[in-house]
């Protein structure tokens, strides 16, 4: 049925989609080109916007009805895409080309067994009967390394977990054995341990059956793991192409390079060496500037020539297939150092503001919400014991179910705690409610959040809900007083004064969440809560909102708690680390304590889970089996002994049947675990630098 | 004189809704030279579906106030003519008098009256009754709503329950029930009208108070003002002489609603507040899961502001959706009643009595039931467009 | 989900309950009482004689005992005149006061006896049920389907010229009530006026045999005004579920359009209206007093314009009880229904 052929599995030339509003034209991709060499996995990264997901749509040639390719073409092994009838396309579709997405939940039908939507492709693309079917996807579900196909079959999506349904929209794209693999952002709504599983999952099979892939991602690190090229997109346009090892190592084009500076690699530090974020934002697809469209944002900006006029790839020499879309690529001195803006003294840790003793917070669920049946104690927060101090970032670092967010709850306020105590500078605040809190007690614990597009209220001017916050804190005595209040708030976060009377949707989403900043410290807040407050930005604005919070923090001493996933961002920011995994604080300790063996094992496979996008590193691979489990039913004994890799080195049955100690081993780092000092001793580095000559 | 024929009676109606033509062709001109400005009322106007629908709506309600100037009706609705019982439209009037109209543009009914007139009539009726009822409706689902969806637990299992309860009672029997004089005697009525109408009242006062709290020198003449206002309009509104709920002396009561207009009324806002109630609780379930609503609640809002001010402005857009369509309901509802002859006073030119009298000889004079018939589906028609124009408009970009 | 049942029957037992007191209650306020007494007994009754017309007839108690007694759980009334004669509720004609049992309520089957019809009420609610029953039937083969298809159709394309006109026909079908959908289409099928005469403007004759004559207006009028709703539900779940991702892995996957419609969208597209055509009956139930009241077809409906009309007590409570349970019995259906199709809730 496949004809063989050797040349370029996929070839995009000049490729221009748009789409149709009732107001106007919006192009979305800009002439774009690529090329998919047979068994090349090509990586498509940039910031939300920029057009790379319609390019996998444009391929599949599935735009909705208001997008349209208005210029290019699509060649598919050779064949134009868009002289195909539409039962020829129909053909190509999950049998030559198949697509895995970022939603594993939303991809798959609810309402069918996994069983049939997988015995669909073959039966639908080559005739085989349901029997030869099911043998084939029995086959690629152990493949796809998932635990009792025949079970799996039978069940339907909703039944699995999150890292399983994604295992199978992957053996539903292999079902067929396709020659091109697009995944648009495969592993984003995943935590950091199942994606790692997942993307190796990835990188063996397209080894395995040897597939082209087209790579679509925001995360640099995890493009530099899995491909062999890259193709930077920005505002719709590929702005650099080339291998891997030459765009990240000598890149050729400054959107490129501001990415790259703006992301915390392990080599940055929030004093010594601060990130520097792109200025400006994303242009809107309809005001885009003319000539570059990164001219606006750009540091070697020279007026005349970068906004001439359309500004072509062009060919960077002495590398093979490399490109960039700058007109000045040749005369910019790549090598240069960032211009260091301003470098500051590490703050001055004060006293303990905030002690937590033996935190306990249980929940009682009915064990299914319809019919009721049997209540449940989830146990949420497990004796959780640290202390936080004035001007101190501690971060709290876990998947989701490590009960980081109920921690907060209970902090803020909006839960009681069920056992253990919250000491504010030396009061008891753990039964108190937030209706009996005082207003002091209130505006000193403030709290940022992580959705930047629901923390305000959609109805109200952004000025308003600063001076609400203002009027409930009790600050400034007359209307005029506040409003001056709340235009030096805004100054605080740097966003210009206008936007007092703006309305939240005609914000980005980096200005809503430093009005959601601005809020919380409407108060003069002590201690901030920041939940995961970057994670839902684009990388370079990200950047901004991180140094912005830290400067903030210099200015009034506050104490964060930084609550994230993301190992890289805490590494740089924060000054002590507590790592959770289900309820229980695994770890905890001085950042350079916890990013250095000896590690708690969990921390370990996290530190090795995070893609760094850095060719210098030498990551261990370390893989954990399974998923996090639920925390409805935590397996009995050490909460981390079902996915451990050491548990062997522990004698007896410790691990299962006990919850181990808090043990010290270092002045300010513990770590719950049972391994004896010498394991712990003959731990190695996880992440290395690698010298310039290896 | 010769009876017209439909080429000269068509003609003619088109021409006695001149001040129609005229009220519509201004605002739509007005709105649509302004809509970019007008938010989801001027996007509207970029939807076919919602302009028709608009138009019809703005139809019925210019003919009903216009009607009720007496500018758009030929004769008196609740005069008989000698000599025009069931005759067919366009029958010229017997002995018309100087002045007078000289026919009956869409006929005579079964008692020799006019209409057409009384099916203008009946659109005042409508344009009345229906907005408000479902106004006070909304007031009340939306003040038991937002805390059955926001606290949970026992008082929302209590209201959910009750809500039920009104919605598994069968509409008409609960109208046989409630709208007949025996029940408006015993003033049962007057004290459900006393209940329902005072949710204006605390949503008013509640909006208020959660609103300027922290600014007491604001808050209390406001309140006082707006309670005193709303309060004495409440009291006229509850207190009719001849009820056994006369709590205003006569000289302070601004306005009596007259006992039959009354109960229909209560009927109305009855069965429909508990449907308005599910809505908003499912609305409130949905949005109070939001980081803004969380944000409130860190910085220790009461729980009515986060309802009224957190909750209530986000869940704008369905409302007015769901208002549009329950307008046309309580307009089914209102023909219902009048259909089976409930409340509505015996010579009410209301379309629902209009339509009930005309079915009895409708296989032979079908001119009296069908223009009520056809007035009543197509403001239904209209509001239904216009919701779904509403619908459509608000979930684009 | 056996626990789930008798909760639900439990919350069930309890509406009702609610539900036949509210009713009992209206109708046995002072003026309805009085209106009876005159009514049954002389227009021209003194106020004495309409006292002591109620008081022998046991109608002069507070409402939670006469209650009480019309459910069977507290002993019936019994009433000793002065001349030596005894009432009793629970008396029937011919039997003696000794023999006669204490408890007569509709726990022990006695549904009591409609004053209009001057016959037991469960007679009654049985053979109008039973007509109404035969009218429901062919409303429901005539609406469910059509609107069903009309709402996929419709939604499977959303914004095409096919959705446009079917959403309209919906549309207008849903702002028809049946009061004005009956009047339109006996005034074109049925009048000498028009002189089509396809159709009976009554549906008389269809109590005892039913045809298509006199017999698919009043269904079809019924229908009408239910199936436009249904076909919206149907529309926008339809429409909505075409729009979400595992359609589109389904069209990425290759499958064609009708499979696509048949295969992955229909189950899912289904679960929402299923929901809504259940707890249409309540709803259905106005439509069938109006048209039955239009069309002069003696069931269900009439029956409880006729009861309600005259302050028949008895009957009113019979034709409520037993229209509530219709009604709860129904989203109890809807509600188990909705948990086997879809499959996202689990039926431990």
């Amino acid at each position: 049925m496949k004809e063989p052929y050797d040349g370029p599995i996929l070839e995009i030339d000049d490729l221009s989609i748009s789409f149709f509003t009732r107001l106007r034209e919006i192009p979305a991709v800009m002439d774009f080109s690529v090329k998919v060499q047979p068994g090349e996995a090509v990586g498509l990264v940039g910031e939300s916007g920029c057009g790379k997901s319609t390019v996998a749509l444009g391929v599949m040639r599935d735009l909705g009805r208001n997008g349209r390719i208005v210029g290019g073409t699509v060649k598919f092994k050779g064949r134009d895409m868009s002289s195909l009838s539409a039962d020829e396309l129909r053909h190509i579709r999950g049998n030559e080309i198949a697509m895995i997405y970022q939603e594993p939940m939303a991809s798959l039908n609810p309402a069918m067994r996994i069983g049939q939507q997988l015995t669909e492709v073959p039966m639908l693309h080559e005739g085989i009967s349901e029997t030869q079917a099911r043998a084939r996807a029995l086959e690629v579900v152990a493949d796809v390394k998932l635990p009792d196909p025949e079970r799996i079959l039978k069940s339907y999506p909703h039944q699995l977990s999150g890292g399983q349904q994604q295992r199978i929209v992957i053996a539903m794209a292999l079902m067929s054995k396709p020659a091109l693999l697009i995944l648009d952002e495969p592993t984003t709504a995943l935590d950091v341990t199942v994606e790692a599983s997942i993307v190796e999952l990835v990188k063996d099979l397209g080894r395995k059956y040897g597939t082209s892939m087209l790579f679509i991602s925001h995360n640099l690190g995890l493009v530099l793991e899995t491909c062999d090229r890259i193709c930077v997109m920005y505002s719709g346009e590929a702005v650099e192409r080339g291998s891997i090892e030459d765009v990240f190592d000598t890149m050729q084009h400054p959107y490129t390079q501001a990415l790259f500076r703006s992301i915390p690699l392990p080599s940055a530090d929030k004093n010594a060496r601060p990130l520097v974020a792109i200025p400006g934002n994303f242009p809107l697809p309809h005001e885009r500037p003319q000539g570059c469209n990164f001219g606006p944002r750009c540091d070697y900006f020279e007026a005349g020539r970068c906004d001439a006029g359309h500004i072509p790839m062009f060919d960077v020499p002495g590398n093979e297939r490399h490109a960039s879309r700058c007109v000045k690529f040749a005369e910019i001195d790549w090598t240069a150092p960032p211009a260091i803006g301003e470098t500051h003294s590490k703050g001055e840790i004060g006293k303990v503001i905030l002690r937590m003793d033996s935190l306990k917070k249980y929940y009682e669920v009915a064990a299914n919400a319809l019919f009721g049946g049997q209540k449940k104690v989830v146990k949420a927060n497990e004796t959780l014991t640290f202390e936080a101090r004035e001007s101190e970032t501690l971060a709290i670092v876990g998947e989701s179910g490590c009960g980081k967010s109920t921690f907060a709850k209970v902090l803020m306020g909006l839960e009681t705690a069920t056992d253990g105590e919250i000491l504010l500078d030396g009061r008891n605040i753990e039964q108190i409610p937030i209706e009996s809190r005082d207003t002091k007690t209130i505006a000193d614990v403030q709290m940022v959040f992580q959705n930047p597009f629901d923390t305000l209220n959609p109805s109200m001017t952004v000025g308003r809900q600063i001076i609400r916050a203002l009027e409930i804190f009790g600050v400034g005595q007359s209307e005029a007083e506040r409003r001056s209040r709340m235009l030096e708030l805004l100054d605080l976060v740097k966003l210009p004064r206008e936007f007092a009377n703006r309305m939240p949707r005609q914000l980005s989403g980096g200005q809503k969440q430093r009005v959601g900043i601005a809020r919380a410290f409407a108060g003069d807040a002590r201690i901030v809560v920041a939940d995961e407050p970057v994670s839902a930005l684009d990388v370079s604005v990200q950047a901004a909102v991180t140094d912005l919070l830290m400067e903030i923090q210099r200015e009034h001493r506050t104490t964060l708690l930084f609550i994230s996933h993301d190992l890289s961002i805490v590494r740089y920011l924060s000054d002590r680390v507590m790592v959770m995994y289900l309820g229980h604080v695994v770890e905890l300790g001085q950042t350079a304590q916890v990013f250095a063996p000896p590690y708690h094992p969990y921390t370990e496979a996290l530190l090795s889970a995070v893609p760094i996008a850095d060719t210098s590193i030498n990551k261990k691979h370390i893989v954990l089996e399974g998923d996090v489990p639920s925390a409805m039913n935590p397996p009995p004994g050490c909460p981390f002994q079902t996915r451990c890799r050491w548990k062997e080195r522990v004698p007896g049955t410790l691990c299962e049947t006990e919850v181990p100690p808090m043990r010290q081993l270092a002045e300010g780092h513990q770590v719950k675990c049972h391994l004896s000092a010498e394991e712990f001793a003959s731990m190695e580095p996880v992440i290395e630098m690698r010298t310039a000559d290896a | 004189m010769e009876t017209l024929t439909w080429a000269e009676i068509i003609p003619r109606i088109l021409w006695q809704f001149l001040p129609v033509w005229i009220a519509l062709v201004g605002v739509f001109a007005v709105s649509i030279l302004f809509k970019r400005r007008l938010g989801l009322y001027g996007k509207l106007f970029d939807s076919g579906i919602g302009m028709i629908g608009f138009a019809l709506v703005m139809f019925w309600v210019f003919t009903g106030i216009f009607g009720a100037m007496d500018l758009i009706v030929t004769h008196d609705a609740l005069a008989q003519a000698s000599g025009m019982k069931n005759k067919v439209p366009g029958t010229p009037l017997r002995g018309a008098e100087e002045g007078e109209y000289a026919y009956y543009l869409l006929g005579g009914d079964n008692l020799a009256r006019d209409v057409f007139s009384r099916t203008i009539k009946g659109a005042w009726i409508v344009v009345q009754i229906a907005p408000l009822a479902t106004l006070f409706a909304f007031m009340v689902g939306i003040t038991l709503g937002l805390p059955a969806g926001y606290y949970g637990g026992k008082l929302d299992t209590l209201l959910t329950f009750v809500a039920n309860l009104v919605l598994a009672f069968p509409v008409i029997l609960l109208f046989y029930l409630l709208v007949t004089p025996e029940i408006v005697a015993t003033g049962i009525p007057s004290y459900m009208a006393a209940v329902l109408f005072v949710f204006p009242l605390i949503f008013a006062g509640v909006l208020l108070n959660s609103r300027y709290h922290t600014r007491p020198t604001l808050r209390t003449p406001l309140l006082i003002g707006v309670l005193f206002v709303m309060g004495w309009l409440y009291l006229s509104l509850v207190s009719d002489a001849g009820t056994p709920l006369q709590v205003l002396p006569g000289w302070l009561d601004l306005f009596d609603v007259p006992g039959g207009i009354l109960v229909v009324f209560v009927a109305v806002v009855f069965v429909n507040s508990p449907t308005v109630f599910r809505i908003v609780r499912g609305l409130t379930l949905d949005i109070k899961t939001r980081d803004y609503v969380a944000a409130a609640q860190t910085r220790g809002e009461g729980p009515w502001y986060i309802m009224l001010w957190e909750i209530l402005p986000n869940a704008r857009g369905p409302l007015i959706v769901d208002f549009c369509l329950r307008i046309g309901y309580t307009t089914i509802l209102l023909g219902t009643l009048g259909f089976f002859g409930l409340g509505m006073p015996p010579e009410s030119p209301d379309w629902g009595s209009t339509i009930n009298e005309g079915r009895k000889l409708l296989t032979v004079y079908l001119h009296p039931a069908l223009p009520p018939a056809f007035a009543l589906l197509s403001l239904v028609l209209g509001l239904n467009l216009l919701a779904d124009g509403l619908r459509e408009e608000s979930l684009r970009d | 989900m056996g626990l789930f049942i008798l909760r639900r029957l439990g919350v069930m037992l309890l509406t009702t309950l609610c539900l036949t007191f509210v009713v009992f209650w209206l109708t046995n306020l002072q003026p309805n009482l009085e209106k009876l007494a005159k009514t049954q007994g002389n227009m021209r009754m003194t106020d004495e004689q309409v006292t002591s017309w109620l008081e022998t007839r046991g109608y002069a108690r507070p409402a939670l005992v006469k209650y009480g007694e019309w459910l069977g759980v507290v002993p019936g009334w019994r009433y000793d005149a002065p001349d030596g004669s005894v009432q009793a509720r629970c008396l029937t004609e011919g039997a003696s006061i000794e023999t006669a049992p204490r408890y007569c309520g509709i726990l022990q089957g006695e549904w009591g006896y409609s004053t209009v019809f001057r016959e037991d009420v469960s007679k009654i609610i049985g053979i109008r049920l039973g007509l109404t029953a035969k009218l429901m039937f062919w409303v429901m083969v005539l609406m469910v389907p059509s609107a069903l298809i009309l709402g996929v159709l419709a939604g499977m394309r959303e914004g095409s010229r096919t959705d446009r006109t079917l959403s309209t026909i919906s549309i207008t079908t849903t702002a028809t009530p049946e009061y004005v959908s009956g009047v339109i289409l006996i005034a074109v099928f049925a009048s000498s006026a028009v002189g089509l005469k396809w159709f009976k403007g009554t549906a008389t004759s269809a109590m005892e045999d039913a045809n298509f004559g006199n017999f698919f207006l009043p269904v079809l009028t019924i229908a009408l005004y239910g199936m436009g709703y249904i076909a919206r539900m149907t529309r926008a779940s339809m429409a909505e579920v075409m729009t979400a991702q595992y359609i589109r892995t389904a069209r990425l996957k290759g499958v064609s359009f009708r499979d696509i419609v048949m295969k992955h969208a229909l189950r899912n597209a289904l679960i929402a209206p299923f929901t809504v055509i259940m707890l249409q009956f309540p709803w259905l139930l106005n439509g069938v007093v109006i048209v039955e009241t239009l069309f002069n077809y003696k069931g269900f409906g009439w029956t409880l314009v006729q009861a309600a009309g005259n302050n028949d007590i008895e009957l009113l409570l019979g034709v409520s009880v037993v229209s509530v349970i219709v009604v709860l019995v129904t989203q109890l259906i809807s509600d188990i229904g909705y948990v086997y199709l879809n499959p996202r809730i689990s039926v431990s």
